[in-house]
């Protein structure tokens, strides 16, 4: 069943076009990568569809209700959630309010006590429940990463998307990070990210979408598109020998 | 025991006007106006880090509410056609504007104040012929201080409530980072208009309740922008995020100004503009802040 729909999605800057008719489907419960080197739209697109900016053509649907024209607010109660390729934290906050946040606003509308638990819900699964209290802009760059997961958890999200959130991180803190993405697509949530570590994106996405200038070049099993002609041009230039 | 202190202090400020002279009273009154404009302010700036400087475009507003219409309708009457004006006003600016960000807004804020008292000039002078305005109300000196200290505590209770809310929340995310707010599902336009009316009703009316002590209004008096800066001031001095902050900032600066206005006439703003760089520079966050950090560190170093 295809939860996630794009169809001839389309992005102008003035007379750059970052995304250039992209139409893909995500089913539901699926994990999918998003591959394609920088500045090759991936961002823009995660953009479109988390209501960022506004689509110049085409159409994003979720669960066949079109996300097209909505407001980020209103896509965030529809059930998206997302982390940011900057990281973006609320640092005058604590950790559970940072995360509270989605809970509140989103489409459950949880306050007082139960907003509280869905929080706490969402920093233990990423290992932060000890520091709860902690005011979120004294934390590590890691621990940053793993709040504003924590945050896109808490709003019980049916579509996260994840734009880079594994970049960054050491060796022991990537294994810990994969397992923890693997946790959550084994609870039901429907994952898009964006990734350049092809190490994670083997472990995880058996299949990915592949991007070059805007354009979608490659949709098609992980393994096949690693090895995909047009995918390593991409990449690595023309004519190159791979 | 949190509401009895805040409470028993009420009462005893409704009954301090038995106590004092008649100068004493005026400052009472002109200290308790600047408590709920700082109050009323930091309502939607204190949370949002919008700095507004239109305070005077809705404090005057009241005040020439009152001047045109106290001879055509019963008082009450007049304090509410100044609430539901300054409302409106505020409504149409916040559509208009709270998508514009950081010194844009702050500008055009600026700018509004100066607007509104031009519109208020030329519509006098070619229209109505006169310029000044008188206003004969039946209203005593302890009248407008009662009304007024209605009115802070009023705001201060106001904004307890919006701390605890939906809103507060919602404000603090926007004053944070926008782009997170409105991606955990929090409807920017809605939570930045509903506190903008709230707070700028606030200021109008502070403006309707004073206006009767100074019996004539003309617009470079109650337009004047100084009250827009002075009220920032003392919101940031005390904490503009903190319920108490801007009454603990508002006191002290309000009577350091009148005494300095008294004794050195001509050389009072140079005054005023040493103690802007001096609050900004030196307690960015407010007094509030400044003693919890202080008391922070001494318990580390105790630990």
């Amino acid at each position: 069943m295809t939860l996630l729909s794009i169809s001839s999605a389309t992005k102008k800057f003035g007379g750059l076009t970052a995304v250039d008719n992209v139409s893909f489907n995500v089913a539901k419960g699926e994990i999918i990568g998003m591959l394609g080197p920088n500045g090759s739209g991936k961002t823009t697109l995660i953009n479109l569809i988390s209501g960022d900016l506004p689509a110049t053509s085409g159409r994003i649907t979720l669960a066949g209700d079109p996300l097209t024209g909505k407001r980020a607010d209103q896509i965030a109660r529809t059930g998206v959630a997302r982390t940011f390729q900057l990281v973006r934290i609320l640092p005058s906050l604590s950790l559970t309010e940072n995360v509270m946040i989605p809970a509140v606003f989103g489409a459950k509308a949880h306050w007082g006590e139960t907003a509280r638990s869905v929080a706490r819900d969402a920093l233990l699964r990423v290992g932060l429940a000890d520091r709860a209290a902690a005011n979120a802009g004294q934390l590590t760059y890691i621990d940053q990463k793993r709040l504003e997961l924590a945050r896109a958890l808490a709003a019980e999200p049916t579509l996260l998307l994840l734009d880079e959130w594994l970049a960054g991180l050491n060796p022991t803190e990537l294994a810990e990070g994969i397992a923890l993405i693997r946790s959550l697509t084994d609870s039901g949530i429907t994952i898009l990210m964006v990734e350049h570590i092809m190490e994670a994106v083997r472990a995880l996405c058996p299949r990915v979408v592949v991007m070059n200038s805007g354009r979608l070049i490659a949709d098609e099993t992980t393994e096949t598109a690693l090895t995909d002609p047009h995918v390593i041009a991409a990449y690595l230039g023309e004519g190159h020998d791979a | 025991m949190k509401l009895l202190l805040p409470l028993v202090a009420l009462a005893a400020l409704a009954y301090a006007p038995n106590l004092v002279s008649d100068y004493g009273l005026g400052l009472l009154i002109g200290a308790v106006t600047y408590v709920t404009l700082a109050n009323g302010w930091a309502l939607f700036s204190g949370h949002t880090h919008y700095v507004s400087l239109a305070t005077v475009a809705f404090y005057g507003t009241g005040a020439y509410t009152v001047a045109v219409l106290n001879e055509t309708l019963p008082y009450p009457l007049v304090l509410v056609a100044a609430a539901v004006i300054g409302a409106t006003m505020a409504l149409v600016v916040g559509l208009s504007t709270l998508r514009l960000a950081g010194v844009y807004f702050v500008i055009f804020t600026f700018g509004l104040a100066e607007l509104v008292r031009q519109l208020i000039t030329w519509y006098e002078v070619n229209i109505t012929g006169t310029l000044g305005r008188y206003i004969f109300l039946d209203v005593t000196a302890r009248d407008i201080y009662w009304q007024m200290l209605a009115l802070g505590a009023a705001t201060i209770a106001l904004t307890a409530y919006v701390h605890r809310s939906r809103l507060g929340l919602a404000l603090r995310v926007i004053g944070d980072d926008e782009v997170v707010a409105a991606h955990s599902g929090i409807n920017l336009a809605r939570s930045k208009l509903i506190a903008f009316v709230l707070s700028a009703t606030i200021l109008t009316l502070v403006g309707a309740v004073a206006s009767p002590r100074s019996v004539y209004v003309e617009p470079a008096i109650v337009f004047n922008p100084t009250v827009s800066f002075l009220t920032v001031i003392m919101a940031l001095l005390g904490g503009a995020n903190r319920l108490w902050g801007p009454a603990l900032g508002a006191v002290p600066l309000f009577l350091i100004f009148e005494w300095l206005s008294s004794n050195f006439p001509d050389t009072y703003p140079i005054f005023l503009g040493l103690l802007f760089i001096a609050v900004v520079f030196a307690l960015p966050d407010g007094v509030l802040a400044g003693i919890e950090r202080l008391r922070a560190s001494r318990k580390e170093r105790t630990a």
